[in-house]
């Protein structure tokens, strides 16, 4: 037994039937095997027929090689690919409903979002909502920033969806 | 031709085949029983007792026969009666294809009476299961249904069908083939890893071949034999893997494990190659796995991928069929016209050979009282080797499999991953019906014979001639020989109060009746037993009490740091 690699993070892109009860099969399989979701991202594709699902989670290598197979012997799963092996780009996307009842806090937002690519998407009379997109990390440091000063009310964040660079593919 | 629903899940068995169903009726397939009232010709529906009973009898059915077994019944309770045998199914990789009626589909969802969730329940379970939600679909599920349960790793399928859709009419027609994009098993293996195996069989200085239930389900026994020869390696199988090999043959060492021999967990410890073959390196096989075969190079024959490097780091990874792997490795020696050499195994199978002497399965049968030991013995004695051996979960298991020498495939049926109590009796029905003129046992004991017992009733009903051997110790007795060992022997709920007389309720249901408690009547019992040829017989065998299995590997050891005695 070589000893176990250290858990890492990894985000794995999963295309498979678009049929009720997918879903379940690949949440359940996470759950009664132990192992962790950071978080599931699903839609379907422009087929139809087939959903694409991204999913993050954390393990040794060894885990990580465990989940895959696990994830490719559902008969639903079509095909599905570790993003870790390739050059990828992530991105999440987020809103954020902010207090803005403190003196200065609409400059406060504007100039954070500005910062950061976001954009104010609601005014309210006493909130502000911002739509931020961005690797996984960049939001947390939007929330952070943004939190340092102001009272967040609200996150909603897409968990994060990811695609290879280049000529590199998931499709049929 | 325009059919009901019921009607085409009908045709639809013809089609694939299928002789025999193991059911229980209920509402919500009504339509589909009255089909095969006016289809009784053609298929034979065998009434159980419990549903639980009709999967394992379809498992055995399965088991002994390598084609899926098939199971109908009704919603709700009938469903979730069926789970255990489904998941006692899944864990063993037994072919099965189980079919459970649903409330109408306008009630899904509505908490109807006997609606439940049977898809989302037996999911972590099944290899796949559908619920039928447009009967124009319903054929093509159903082909599926069979394809996936017996191709690739073989496990059961559960399809759900609404009432509703039994009773609706719909074209038929039946597929003649049928390909499902996500879904294709890697059957070939790889032909370069298997030369990588070769080159290191043919140097290995203490080799080792571990062959498990996969040899059983890909029909590989008479390709693993003739490799075994040629390779002149000592080989051992794991519970789910006996007969893969004949136990009577000078290169089988024995079973593995916690209860294997010392043999041939010794040199599992000490090999240098292990060679498994369809075997999945389970915690009752590998005892500590950071102390397990630290001196070894792994090959790991499997065609299921997940199974690989699952457990134990593997070196050479093959994934496809057993059978066709171990012909394409014959096939590499031929090319090569070589085989290993035996001078680079002669010390190891002296040193196997010094392991031997141990002669760990020892016991005595003097006049006391039966071992249970002997009456296994004795029964393989008298059935020449050659029964269907079923088996309950427990000492009694540990017993049949150490005791009764099994030569041929298909002949040993149990409980391995789930070690399910009250499996063996409906599991010899299964078996008897798919082999009417053969001799089928059941090893059993008093705690496990109880959980399916009502089997009795359905084993009367078509007269099916099973022998029970029930190994009565008046305990749970794995049960409490862990006690004994790992808890100062504080037998906590493990003696069973109350038996009832197992003669009076065999003869209750119609059936021969024995009790046995002298060892010299033990053989004399089994010859009288065996000679009611149409009758199912009874037999209470009553045991020595504080029996204990030997040798043993316990919790956390490692596979070198056997219990004797």
């Amino acid at each position: 037994m070589t000893a176990m690699s250290t858990a890492k993070r990894h985000v794995i892109s999963i295309l498979m039937e678009n049929e009720s009860g997918a879903l379940s099969r690949v949440a359940g399989l996470f759950s009664a095997r132990g192992y962790n979701i950071e978080s599931l991202t699903v839609a379907p594709t422009e087929d139809r027929s087939l959903s694409r699902l991204t999913l993050v989670t954390s393990g040794s290598n060894e885990i990580i090689e465990q989940i895959m197979k696990q994830l490719h012997k559902l008969i639903d799963v079509v095909k599905l690919m570790d993003l870790n092996e390739y050059p990828h780009i992530e991105r999440e996307m987020m809103m954020v409903k902010v207090d803005t009842q403190k003196a200065g806090a609409h400059e406060r937002v504007k100039h954070v979002s500005d910062i950061f690519r976001a954009r104010i998407i609601d005014v309210g009379e006493k909130t502000y909502t911002v739509e931020a997109t961005g690797s996984h990390d960049k939001l947390d440091a939007f929330l952070k920033v943004l939190g340092g000063e102001l009272r967040i009310i609200e996150v909603v964040r897409s968990g994060s969806m990811g695609i290879a660079r280049g000529s590199a593919s998931l499709n049929l | 031709m325009e059919l009901t629903g019921a009607e085409i899940f009908v045709e639809c068995l013809k089609a694939e085949g299928v002789d025999t169903i193991f059911g229980y009726p209920g509402g919500a397939v009504l339509f589909i029983y009255d089909a095969l009232y006016k289809a009784a010709e053609d298929l034979n529906h065998i009434l159980v007792r419990h549903e639980q009973g009709a999967v394992h009898a379809a498992e055995g059915y399965a088991k002994s026969t390598n084609r899926p077994g098939v199971v109908l019944v009704t919603s709700g309770p009938g469903a979730t009666n069926a789970v255990t045998g489904i998941a006692d199914a899944y864990m063993d990789s037994v072919p099965l294809v189980v079919f459970t009626g649903q409330v109408n589909r306008d009630l899904i969802g509505n908490d109807a009476f006997q609606e439940v969730d049977i898809v989302g329940i037996s999911r972590p379970c099944v290899k796949h299961n559908f619920l039928v939600t447009d009967i124009r679909d319903l054929a093509t599920t159903i082909k599926k249904a069979f394809y996936i349960a017996s191709t690739g790793r073989p496990g059961p399928v559960l399809v759900d069908i609404p009432k509703d859709i039994t009773q609706m009419r719909c074209e038929f027609s039946y597929p003649d083939s049928i390909a499902i994009r996500s879904y294709n098993p890697t059957v070939k293996g790889n032909r370069r890893q298997i030369r990588r195996a070769i080159d290191l069989m043919l140097e290995a200085q203490r080799p080792m071949l571990y062959t498990g239930g996969g040899v059983i389900l890909s029909g590989a026994a008479e390709a693993l034999t003739t490799l075994t020869r040629r390779l002149g390696f000592p080989i051992t199988n794991t519970l789910m893997g006996l007969g893969g090999y004949p136990a009577t043959d000078p290169q089988f060492v024995g079973m593995l494990g916690m209860h294997g021999t010392f043999e041939a967990n010794n040199a599992m410890h000490n090999s240098d190659l292990v060679i498994a073959i369809g075997a999945r390196f389970d915690d009752r096989v590998t005892g500590n796995i950071e102390k397990f075969c630290p001196y070894a190079k792994v090959i790991h024959v499997d065609i299921d991928p997940a199974s690989i490097s699952k457990n134990v780091k593997v070196d050479v990874p093959i994934v496809g069929d057993v059978k066709g792997v171990l012909t394409d490795m014959l096939a590499e020696l031929d090319e090569r016209g070589t085989s290993p050499d035996p001078a680079n195994t002669a010390d190891w199978w002296q040193q196997i050979n010094e392991w031997r002497k141990t002669d760990c399965l020892h016991y005595e049968q003097d006049d006391t009282g039966i071992r249970a030991q002997y009456v296994v013995e004795k029964l393989w004695e008298i059935t020449g080797g050659d029964a269907y051996v079923c088996s309950d979960v427990g000492q009694h298991q540990m017993w049949a499999a150490q005791f009764y020498r099994f030569d041929k495939p298909n002949r040993w049926i149990n409980s391995g991953g789930l070690g399910t109590m009250g499996f063996g009796l409906p599991a010899a029905m299964g078996v008897q019906i798919a082999h009417p003129k053969e001799t089928v046992a059941c090893i059993t004991g008093d705690g496990s014979i109880q959980m399916c017992i009502q089997e009795l009733g359905t084993c009367m009903q078509y007269q099916l001639p099973v022998k029970i051997i029930s190994l009565n110790n008046g305990y749970l007795g794995m049960v409490r020989q862990w006690q004994e060992f790992f808890y100062q022997k504080r037998y906590a709920m493990s003696y069973m109060e109350a038996l009832p007389d197992f003669v009076k309720l065999a003869e209750a249901y119609g059936h021969v009746g024995m009790r046995i408690d002298k060892p010299a009547d033990v053989e004399g019992a089994l010859r009288e037993a065996m000679a009611m040829k149409n009758r199912l017989v009874f037999m209470d065998f009553i045991t020595k009490r504080e029996g204990n299995v030997y040798p043993m590997v316990p919790a956390g050891a490692g596979q070198n740091e056997m219990i004797l005695v």
